[in-house]
């Protein structure tokens, strides 16, 4: 879904986006000062004449504006899309350095949270009682949203990672549906001698995508202490095993050289030469909608693991939506991400294909019995929620992921394009990020 | 009439030794407020933006010239920079040759449906450069592109488009579909105002048609070959949309790096190092000032010889 757009439209925006980088380098002046408020004070600010502007490209946003602006009249929601993902980042980032211009709420993905968060970006919402909403969200969405004892962001969507695989390839060679990485391999080998032209996954490396699997793995490849204190470790256990794992696939050939969200992606997986894919739970509707003419053929299953029977997974995308710390309307700015992301917002975004971050919705009967056509009947949210609670826990993201993720494919693409050893792209990569964050006057281990 | 005559006359000295000295800015001031503003502050704000250094921790501070050492010790940079002169040496040619040939090909008068030409060959000048860009990039795929078809169905076995080996060829290639039409309309308007007397004069002394393109058409049009030339090696200099949106089909044979321009908009945008950045901008545009005049003055000197 995200991604999908980035790719497409970030040429549009350069343009406009150097023509407007001059301006965006002013210093930055300081908004009102309102650290917190009791909910009263919300509640009342609610019922006065004003408006907010809100940030994000999000399809369900629409759907709660709305129903946002019907309950409470008197607040006119501004949304606005300024682009997708990075796009997004991108305006946000100069707008933030200018001063002014920025919006109220911004949507955000965890694993660009910190960069905004520890640069004092956004508001910690622990003042506007945000802090008794952590019953209603998963651990692992709720530990993506707090850093350093603040909390900033509330969770909207969730990506917890499971195996989309195709049932009639695997019926059709007589092949067991993979639960372990060892037989996930020995499956790519099968599909792959069967049909040159066939494969059990696509990849051509992918900074979310490597993240989340090292996750899994159960590497911690970032640490970050305080705010200016960062660890960049991808020799660790976790990595490495990620990494000597991937290799058998990517030497041998048994991954398609296929980009995601590409053209040829999406005939991979329409007509079957794409078999599986490991990825975030968001992906059901983005299968509806892209890859309508294979319907009936895709079914979910847990991601595969290293150990047998021991269930892990990670979360891959998702995000939340913030409150800036330029915002001069922080009391409705607040009010607006509780409605968005509670349980009314939560509801109007399941119902518009989200996967949720909220308990509630999680564990509702109607959600987890709910019955997939596309699916082929298969009860999709058991197979999800049920990964949503393996999530390995511990995991962090730097306070520069964006720019880290940003040249990934000069570093670790690298190794994939040459089939060398991965480990060693991701040696590099830690290199590349390692400097960054030394010339950005962070404290880092790692070199 | 009288009175004021006289009024004029008494006045008139004064206000043209005073008008001497503005009526001229006046009649620029149009001009030069755009230009000073979209074009001269700009250039000043980024040699004053690299002059600093600004970090995520611990604030801006004044470094004088060290961005501009920094980047000419960057070997990304020399390897961008290395990259588009390299596509300069080989595109630009390629393609002032494409758009020449086609120009005098209309000009000679002898194509059937000869403006049915000139419009198909200008029209992939009216894409965008976004949608050329992506349509080209879908017919590169080698599995259900129209390049896999191709391969498929004359059982050919050839290198990838996009692989790393292969993928500035065939961005020289959307550049020379995008830029032949456009070139050859500057050639062609340029022939269009020969002299018609010289190919009679020509003709009468004998020239065939090949002797009077070689001595005639192409000297005369040598301003206009220059011009091209010039804007080409600009355009290569900024080579940019291309790369940035084939990067998403080929993230790992497109490096963050791949032309200046990229780098600059990388460091900037992806790195938050925007005075970094804007070094790299300055050295870029003093390079591309130096040799378009190269290019310029050798193409002026071959004119005063011939």
């Amino acid at each position: 879904m995200r991604k999908h757009s980035i790719i497409r439209w970030t040429g549009v925006a350069m343009a406009a986006a150097l023509a407007t980088s001059l301006a965006a380098c002013a210093p930055s002046g300081s908004a009102e000062d309102v650290t917190g408020a009791t909910a009263d004070e919300i509640a009342a600010a609610l019922q006065e004449e004003s408006s907010i502007t809100v940030w994000g490209w999000a399809p369900q946003l629409e759907p709660i504006v709305e129903a946002f602006e019907e309950k409470y009249p008197k607040i006119d929601v501004k949304l606005e899309n300024v682009g997708t993902g990075n796009d997004h980042y991108t305006k946000l980032q100069n707008a933030i350095k200018a001063g002014t211009g920025a919006p109220d709420v911004a949507q955000v993905e965890y694993y660009a949270l910190p960069q905004f968060a520890l640069s004092g970006a956004f508001a910690d919402l622990t003042g506007f009682g945000a802090g008794e909403l952590e019953d209603q969200f998963t651990p692992s969405t709720w530990g993506s949203v707090s850093l350093n004892d603040g909390i900033y962001a509330l969770p909207q969507d969730s990506g917890p990672m499971a195996m989309f695989y195709r049932e009639d390839v695997f019926t059709n060679l007589g092949l067991e549906i993979p639960t372990t990485w060892d037989e996930y391999i020995a499956a790519g080998k099968a599909i792959h001698a069967a049909n040159p032209d066939a494969y059990i996954t696509n990849d051509v490396g992918d900074a979310g995508f490597t993240t989340s699997m090292i996750w899994q793995a159960g590497g911690n490849p970032y640490v970050v202490d305080g705010t200016t204190d960062v660890t960049v470790d991808f020799a660790d256990e976790g990595s490495t095993k990620w990494a000597d794992t991937w290799n058998q696939l990517v030497q041998e050939d048994l991954v398609a050289p296929i980009s995601s969200w590409s053209d040829e992606w999406y005939q991979g997986l329409t007509d079957g030469s794409i078999a599986t894919l490991v990825i975030g739970a968001w992906m059901p509707g983005n299968l509806e909608s892209g890859v309508p003419d294979a319907a009936g053929t895709w079914r979910v299953a847990p991601m595969p693991t290293y150990e047998e029977g021991v269930a892990a997974a990670a979360e891959n995308g998702g995000g939340g939506d913030a409150v800036l710390e330029q915002s001069e309307n922080k009391l409705v700015a607040y009010g607006f991400l509780e409605f968005l992301n509670g349980e009314e917002g939560a509801a109007i975004h399941a119902a518009n294909g989200g996967f949720p971050s909220t308990v509630a919705d999680l564990e509702s009967d109607e959600f987890l019995n709910y019955e997939s056509d596309y699916f082929g009947g298969q009860k999709i949210n058991e197979v999800l929620v049920q990964a949503a609670k393996d999530v390995v826990p511990g995991w962090s993201y730097l306070p520069f992921q964006t720019y880290a993720n940003s040249i990934y494919g000069d570093t670790v693409g690298q190794a994939y394009a040459s089939k060398s050893d991965l480990n060693e792209g991701l040696a590099a990569w830690q290199e590349a990020t390692v400097k960054y964050g030394v010339e950005q006057g962070f404290t880092v281990n790692g070199e | 009439m009288t009175t004021t005559s006289i009024v004029t006359a008494r006045r008139g000295p004064f206000m043209r030794r005073g008008g001497a000295r503005w009526t001229g800015w006046l009649f620029l001031a149009p001009f030069m407020i755009v230009f000073l503003l979209v074009l001269v502050a700009p250039v000043v704000y980024s040699i004053y933006l690299s002059l600093f250094r600004e970090q995520l921790i611990g604030g801006t501070s004044f470094v004088g010239l060290e961005n501009y050492a920094l980047a000419l010790g960057d070997p990304k940079f020399w390897d961008s920079l290395g990259r588009v002169v390299i596509f300069l040496l080989v595109q630009v040619p390629i393609m002032l040759v494409i758009a020449l040939a086609a120009s005098l090909a209309i000009d000679s008068a002898r194509l059937h449906l000869s403006s049915f030409f000139r419009i198909a060959i200008f029209l992939p000048y009216a894409v965008p450069a976004v949608v050329a860009t992506l349509m080209w990039g879908f017919m590169y795929g080698t599995r259900f592109g129209l390049f896999g078809n191709i391969t498929d169905a004359f059982g050919l076995d050839l290198p990838a488009p996009l692989s790393s080996n292969w993928v500035l060829a065939s961005i020289g290639n959307i550049v020379t579909w995008e830029f032949v039409g456009y070139n050859m309309l500057i050639f062609y308007a340029a022939l269009r105002v020969i002299p018609t007397d010289l190919y009679e004069a020509a003709s009468l002394d004998g020239a065939g048609a090949f002797r009077t393109v070689w001595s005639i058409k192409i000297p005369a049009i040598r301003g206009a070959i220059v011009i091209a030339a010039i804007f080409s090696v600009i355009g290569s200099f900024q080579l940019f949309n291309e790369p940035n949106i084939l990067k998403t089909l080929a993230p790992n044979a497109i490096s963050t790096y791949f032309t200046p321009n990229m780098y600059a908009y990388n460091l900037s945008f992806s790195g938050q190092q925007f005075n970094y950045s804007a070094a790299i901008a300055i050295i870029m545009g003093l390079i591309t000032v130096v040799i378009a005049y190269v290019v310029q003055l050798s193409g002026s000197r071959k004119v005063g010889r011939a």
